[in-house]
């Protein structure tokens, strides 16, 4: 017998965060819960399993491959489960001019993976801008956000990483 | 030009503790302009913004008031507003500041539109990465909720407002107003053909309007202080103050808010913003409005960061971004990093687009890397064009302006900048060595 996908607890996370979302749209419009539905199984889940978007599928009544589509196209959606550590690096122009490209290296060298790679701890991926232009350069672990990164700060932030 | 002595007004209370509390707005004099607006008829507030000339902050300029005018009164479907908080233009990072340290201004722009425009749901719409701002927005709305500023009644009124952050997941194009209402739909975010235009048939086939965030931040100020006072902060066509991003090679990078009459070469070399270049520099580019605006040289820069001054030098105020290039910065380099920008972000509805984004960015690695071919300029400058012509600005082969904004950079960089291309091509090498982006491209 296949293992559940959630835990009891996740489980009850899942349906209040559902019907939190549902209330936000009208009643003829549950398929625009997608997003934020799909956010919620990710948090859950740290990715966005198959059953799971057949769930979320099913709660906003509509096909399973309508939630893929959207999972796919954002990039944002784990559509398999990444590192521990999801290492996002802004490298457009701004960033760029402060030496993104140059950090982006060090941490490909620091971590062996090559931006688009992933190991069990890190997810390592090149990014476009994260709106930190007045602070490059930047990049977002995990989505928290970190600026004006010299390699000293980034070594000291990547050393506080379990 | 202003006429009166300028007063930072979106600006104002970033850096003061607490300024994104209910509280903190209160006690400046937050939600005063609902009041005010609350005991006008509808029609009368959307006339007031029109003659305040407030115009949108968003990228394409168009004035606020028109653009409300454009919602049918008598449609007896919902109307819904949508706030674009899908800050993602390369180079634009000011509304993340709005609604990080000013939030409620934001929403009191929000309720005084919704009342004049019938609205009763109201969705902000913010870009994915952006989690701390959405948690900011989220607890100011929460306050707003509790001090019955939206529910059931808004200030007592017999007029009821619930308001939503919605946050994206990763995808430029949904700052595209039509892209941003498939979103919300929980689709993909392809843009839709226009006509219809949103404030029509927008959300969910209702009309819609779709407002960025700065431009419903200055909503208050055209009530608190009058329209009249708010049109003659600006231009004859475009009233109130601008926040404008300052980004690159400058010594003090950062949000300023600026009159409309203020120049791009103030603003790198003032000590009230960008306080210069870094020693031994000299400005070689600017990109005046977010990376898809046409590149200014360095003898073009006595220019008035407004919609009108720009528009005469061929390029674009647009969502206020101003990136900065030294002369030690390598052009095909640049203009490589803001090509392959928009091939990632292309949605991949439209032909042109599609194919033409990467092919560009393509090239541009290939002459980048001193592969380049001297037929390599002009099939560039052809699948430029075949994505948008230049000029003119806004009439690409597209359903939506990523297109022109995909095509534009390439087509004044090549204008502006073409003997570096050819050099790279010449030389079959990066002239600018290993070092190509400046002053800081020794990151350490």
């Amino acid at each position: 017998m296949a293992e559940p996908l959630f835990t009891s607890e996740e489980q009850k996370k899942f349906d209040a965060g559902i019907a939190e979302i549902l209330s936000h749209y009208p009643p003829d419009r549950k398929s625009a819960g997608m997003l934020p539905a799909l956010r919620l199984l990710q948090d859950l889940k740290g990715w966005l399993p198959p059953e799971g978007m057949r769930l979320v599928a099913k709660h906003l009544e509509v096909t399973p491959e309508r939630a893929y589509e959207v999972a796919s196209f954002y990039v944002m959606y784990h559509l398999k489960p990444p590192g521990k550590y999801v290492i996002d690096v802004c490298t457009n122009l701004s960033c760029a001019l402060w030496g993104a490209e140059k950090m982006l290296a060090y941490l490909e060298e620091k971590l062996g993976l090559t931006a688009g790679e992933a190991n069990e701890k890190f997810t390592l991926r090149e990014t476009e801008c994260l709106a930190s232009c007045g602070t490059a350069p930047c990049l977002q672990i995990n989505e928290e956000h970190h600026e004006s990164l010299t390699k000293a700060k980034l070594d000291d932030i990547l050393a506080k990483l379990s | 030009m202003a006429t009166t002595a300028f007063e930072p007004i979106i600006s104002g209370a970033w850096g003061q503790p607490k300024s994104w509390t209910l509280d903190h707005y209160r006690k400046r004099g937050g939600y005063e302009a609902l009041k005010k607006a609350l005991d006008m008829a509808p029609a009368a507030i959307i006339d007031e913004v029109k003659k305040s000339n407030l115009r949108g902050r968003g990228g394409a300029g168009f004035p606020t008031g028109l653009k409300w005018s454009f919602v049918p009164k008598d449609s007896p479907k919902p109307k819904y507003l949508a706030v674009n908080a899908d800050e993602s233009e390369p180079g634009t990072f000011k509304d993340r500041y709005i609604l990080e340290l000013d939030p409620h201004m934001m929403l009191e722009g929000i309720a005084i539109a919704s009342y004049a425009l019938g609205v009763h749901t109201c969705y902000i719409y913010i870009r994915g990465e952006f989690k701390f701002p959405a948690q900011r927005t989220q607890e100011a709305i929460n306050e707003a909720y509790k001090a019955g500023i939206f529910g059931k009644t808004v200030l007592g009124k017999d007029f009821h407002l619930d308001c939503y952050v919605v946050r994206g997941a990763g995808a430029y194009i949904c700052g595209e107003e039509t892209a941003l209402l498939e979103s919300l739909e929980g689709k993909k975010g392809w843009p839709r053909l226009k006509p219809p235009f949103p404030a029509v048939v927008g959300l969910f086939g209702s009309p819609t309007v779709v407002n960025n965030v700065e431009t419903l931040a200055s909503v208050p100020h055209v009530f608190s202080r009058g329209s009249d006072w708010y049109a003659k902060l600006g231009t004859d066509k475009s009233g109130g103050t601008r926040l404008v991003c300052l980004s690159g090679t400058v010594n003090r990078p950062g949000v300023y808010e600026v009159d409309m009459g203020t120049t791009i070469t103030q603003l790198i070399f003032d000590d009230k913003y960008g306080r210069g270049m870094p020693a031994g520099r000299k400005v070689k580019a600017v990109i005046p409005g977010g990376s898809s605006a046409p590149v200014l040289g360095a003898d073009e820069l006595d220019v008035a960061l407004e919609f009108e001054a720009l528009k005469v030098k061929q390029t674009m105020a647009g969502s206020g971004g101003v990136i900065v290039m030294d002369d030690s910065s390598c052009m095909v380099r640049c203009l490589w990093r803001v090509a392959r920008f928009y091939a990632e972000e292309s949605c991949g509805q439209c032909t042109p687009c599609r194919e033409g984004t990467p092919w560009q960015t393509r090239l541009l690695r290939k002459i980048e890397e001193g592969r380049g071919e001297p037929s390599d300029l002009e099939l560039l400058s052809n699948v430029a064009s075949s994505i948008a012509p230049y000029p003119p600005i806004g009439l690409g082969n597209t359903i939506c302006a990523l297109g022109d904004a995909a095509a534009l950079p390439t087509h004044s960089f090549l204008m502006r900048y073409r003997a570096e291309f050819e050099a790279h091509i010449h030389e079959k090498r990066c002239p600018f060595g290993d070092k190509p982006w400046g002053a800081f491209g020794d990151w350490s």
